[in-house]
């Protein structure tokens, strides 16, 4: 049984006003339920306004734009919309709206008309995931660069959305961090949550199951991540991850057995190290 | 010639119920021509550090020296020291404040006396050296993508002619060819006798690039190394926030096996030693 898309644009065209050229000419992306798309491409090329095309931030100028089933052009979807496909934004500061974390992250819930106490069990529960609970009670812009983009994720998070769109909501975390919230959105996305996440960072869409690639303002492909970088990653100009370099040199030099993850620590076992 | 900050302590505010501390003790030294690389888990210190080098922050103990003269909070010589140490910020609107992209990065510059078309000579050559088009030029920096912004950032620091370039998450935004041309700009004017300061979660390009590691916990210094060091150091100490790269990691495994490369190695070398079965045991 096909299912019906979750975000549908077909043809969208957006200028921003006073902008030499048009940010998006054309772009289409269909994305289904429970999907998980790594959007890519070069800065500028039209990433973050696809993203707030999806959430009805911006409209079109031209094509057609539908969100959970919604007119994105439709007035009354627009809430709707920007709670159900929720956007955490590549710059944290443009998204934090209250003085206090847990008021910034409860914020979202409260426009929702949720009981308080569950308005009180999603912002606890956002704020665990993102690992601020021991900051809930301080000023938001006391915090450090990647303490504030958590803490724009915690508010995407409480809002329990059906699609969460990530613009470049890791570039500021440590190590660690950014794999705690991979795992995160693994879990999130098993559980049925669709995702669409931006980044630059190629070691972040090892568990994407599709990959489109963006330029000047389209979609210019639009394919699973192994056809990806089988070589098509190289015709745009990203870098393949090391691992997966490893990984493909070790596979056809036969020193480890096909099945063996991609993972340094798996090829490690599998040449007995 | 050096940049040096020696035993730095800093708490947000100070004295007041909410005080935090954010450094304890953090001591950096670069030379000129040096990259040191200052990593750590998040809220670390590690912008709070970044700001004490361009005397943004004035330290509670510890000092900071600049060609061997102590930078005095508030004295005249700590304006003139601090135009020799340029920032560009983890978030880049943090530093806008010009209408258009021209005017951002012609701003230090403009106060040199600068004939018309040796500002805009200045100016065009910033902004390639970041990767820039002309045509930004006459944009709003507000208005621009997150990389066009990070990279009009990185364009109007550089156009202050800095003798110290303190970069704070510099590659954060930036696609894999403004890595890749920032790696290399960052190198050339390090030929030139330039320091660079480079705070970055990416440890992968920390390992590759600088000549000195800082690693901080809790605004506390826990490890000053060369790459090498540094990798060996986090291979066997874990440390808050931090997880090594893939390859390091791997090269670990082959160094605990035996395997006589280096911790920081190209997978030609790993390939290599592997096919050789070139244990040392
Ligand atoms: N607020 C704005 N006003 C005018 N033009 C804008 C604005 N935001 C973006 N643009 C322009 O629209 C185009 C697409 O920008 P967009 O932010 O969608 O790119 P992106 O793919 O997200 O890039 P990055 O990787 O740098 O974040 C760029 O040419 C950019 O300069
Ligand atoms: N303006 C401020 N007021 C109060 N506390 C602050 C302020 N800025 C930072 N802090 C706190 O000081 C500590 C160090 O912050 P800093 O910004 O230096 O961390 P960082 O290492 O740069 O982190 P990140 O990787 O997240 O950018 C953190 O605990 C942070 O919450
Ligand atoms: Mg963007
Ligand atoms: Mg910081």
């Amino acid at each position: 049984m096909g299912k019906d898309p979750i975000i549908s644009i077909r043809g969208a065209v957006y200028s921003y006003k006073g902008a030499p050229s048009p940010a998006l000419c054309g772009a289409d992306l269909e994305v289904l339920p429970g999907e998980w798309v790594a959007l890519l491409g070069a800065n500028g090329s039209g990433k973050s306004t696809l993203a707030k095309i999806c959430n009805a931030l911006l409209e079109p100028t031209q094509g057609d734009c539908f969100s959970l089933s919604m007119d994105c052009r439709d007035p009354a979807c627009v809430p709707l919309i920007r709670q159900g496909a929720a956007l955490v934004f590549q710059n944290p500061d443009d998204q934090i709206v209250a003085s206090i974390v847990e008021e910034d992250v409860a914020f979202g819930p409260e426009n929702l008309g949720l009981t308080s106490g569950e308005i009180r069990r999603r912002v606890d529960r956002a704020l665990e995931l993102t690992g601020l609970s021991e900051h809930r009670r301080r000023g938001s812009h006391s915090l450090s660069g990647g303490q504030k983009q958590r803490l724009a994720l915690a508010g995407a998070l409480a809002l329990e959305p059906k699609v969460l769109i990530l613009d470049e909501a890791t570039s500021m975390l440590d190590p660690e961090g950014r794999a705690a919230l991979l795992e995160c959105l693994r879990e999130l996305n098993a559980s049925g949550m669709t995702l669409i996440q931006i980044t630059h960072i190629m070691e972040d869409i090892a568990r994407a199951g599709r990959i489109a690639v963006m330029q000047s303002g389209r979609i210019v492909w639009d394919g699973l991540p192994a056809d990806f970088w089988r070589g098509e990653y190289l015709r745009f100009g990203f870098d393949e991850p090391g691992e997966l370099a490893l990984y493909r040199e070790l596979i056809s030099r036969k020193m480890i057995p096909e099945g063996t993850r991609p993972i340094a620590e798996d090829m490690a076992e599998a040449l007995c190290l | 010639m050096s940049l040096t900050a020696e035993k730095i302590t800093y708490s947000y505010n100070e004295g007041t119920a909410a005080e935090r501390p954010a450094l304890r003790g953090v001591s950096v030294f670069v030379g000129r021509g040096g990259w040191v690389s200052v990593v750590g888990h998040t809220g670390s210190g590690k912008s709070t550090l970044a700001q004490h080098l361009n005397l943004l922050l004035t330290p509670k103990s510890g000092k900071i020296e600049i060609d061997g003269k102590t930078a005095v909070p508030g004295s005249s010589g700590a304006r003139e020291l601090r135009r020799k140490v340029g920032l560009v910020f983890q978030y880049p609107e943090t530093q806008f404040f010009a209408e258009t992209v021209r005017e951002e990065i012609g701003f230090a510059p403009s106060n040199w006396g600068l004939k018309k078309d040796e500002l805009e000579d200045c100016v065009r050559a910033a902004a390639a050296a970041a990767g820039l088009t002309p045509e930004v030029l006459e944009s709003n920096p507000f208005r621009l993508s997150g990389g066009q912004r990070r990279r009009v950032a990185i364009a109007s620091v550089i156009a202050m002619k800095p003798d110290y370039l303190v970069l704070d998450e510099p590659t954060a935004g930036l696609d894999a060819a403004g890595v890749r041309d920032l790696t290399r700009m960052l190198n050339e004017i390090r030929a030139g006798g330039l320091a660079v300061v480079q705070v970055t979660h990416d440890l992968k390009s920390a390992l590759e690039h600088s000549d000195m590691m800082l690693v901080l916990e809790k605004g506390r210094e826990i490890y000053a190394g060369t790459p090498e060091e540094t990798a060996s150091y986090l291979a066997e100490h874990p440390v808050k926030g931090l997880v090594l790269p893939p390859l390091v990691r791997f090269a670990g495994r082959m160094r605990q096996s035996g395997f006589d490369i280096p911790i920081i190695s190209g997978i030609p070398a790993m390939l290599g030693a592997l096919s050789e079965g070139a244990r040392r045991i």
